[in-house]
């Protein structure tokens, strides 16, 4: 395995499980409060249309040419990432409140508390709501794995890494039976912010024809040279939260 | 109608997100580069110089609107 492909596992396996680990959270709320068959037939209804989208999509994105796909997919992926980047640097420097599965798991229960009597056979509520949050979560997921695996034209290494992800964190929840709220999400989000942006960079400046010096190992100055600046961006949002005016951003 | 119109919004908030800057600013940096490129190959930097540059205005924002 080469380290580009080592990095594209990597950054998959950890985008995919944040994702799944947020999803988990939204089933087992409505699982153990309503109805687990209902909710199980969402998340299977929701990972057959994740399946089809990939299976649709996935080809399509490999028969494009290497240097559309470089600047299109790059620069979607670089966006994308500059997105997850954003909002975990302001998590760490603490002006976005953090991601707290309990906290959502509680929200989401109440919801499901106060959505009526559970209806015999499929409960239409817990249906939608396990359907509609796999779905969502997935579609993170999946726009990671087209966009990694086309341009690495590896669509097939992505997806298997997505579903190491899953099953991991599926085989955690089952045993633990309440929302994996140790997983140390918000530093998972940062390090996927940074490879997303890292190779978004790299994909669409080649695309466009710039010419990296060493070639691929470009990719290993760029990583550490996202962190850094991540970590400083954080060091300095920090400090200027130390003025007394400081507060939490709503995003 | 309104479910393309729908399909479209949804798929904007998903991919631009919170800040439209920061889509712009990078659409603006590779325009420069792809342009840049046809006199020389040396424009790598272009893209990590507009990244930090609009991950930084981006965040100064957010801040100021604390």
């Amino acid at each position: 395995m080469t380290g580009t492909e080592l990095g594209l596992a990597i950054s998959v396996l950890l985008a995919c499980a944040v994702e799944a680990v947020e999803a988990l959270t939204i089933v087992l709320a409505v699982g153990v409060t309503r109805s687990w068959r209902s909710a199980l037939a969402g998340v299977g209804a929701a990972v057959a249309a994740l399946a089809a989208i990939t299976a649709a999509l996935g080809p399509a994105l490999t028969a494009l040419p290497i240097s559309v796909l470089r600047v299109a997919v790059g620069g979607l992926l670089l966006i994308f990432g500059l997105q997850w980047l954003r909002k975990a640097i302001l998590r760490a420097a603490g002006l976005k409140e953090r991601h707290d599965e309990e906290a959502i798991f509680g929200r989401q229960r109440a919801q499901a508390l106060q959505a009526g009597a559970v209806a015999e056979g499929i409960d239409a509520y817990s249906f939608v709501i396990a359907f509609k949050g796999v779905l969502l979560e997935g579609l993170e997921v999946v726009f990671i794995v087209l966009t990694f695996g086309a341009n690495q034209h590896d669509v097939s290494l992505a997806a298997l890494a997505a579903g190491v992800a899953v099953a991991l964190v599926t085989l955690a929840g089952v045993l633990a039976h309440r929302p994996l709220a140790r997983v140390p999400e918000n530093t998972m989000k940062f390090a996927v912010g940074v490879m997303l942006a890292s190779y978004g960079m790299f994909w669409s400046a080649e695309g466009c024809g710039a010419r990296w010096p060493g070639s691929d190992a470009a990719l290993l100055a760029i990583v550490p040279a996202t962190l850094a600046g991540a970590l400083v961006l954080v060091a300095i949002l920090r400090r200027a939260q130390a003025a007394p005016s400081a507060g939490t951003v709503r995003t | 109608m309104r479910a393309i119109r729908a399909a479209a919004l949804g798929a904007w908030e998903f991919v631009v997100g919170d800040d439209w800057r920061i889509a712009l600013g990078v659409a603006a940096a590779l325009a420069i580069t792809a342009l840049a490129a046809d006199a020389t190959s040396s424009v790598w930097w272009i893209v990590p110089a507009a990244t930090a540059l609009v991950l930084a205005g981006s965040l100064w924002r957010a801040a100021r609107r604390r």
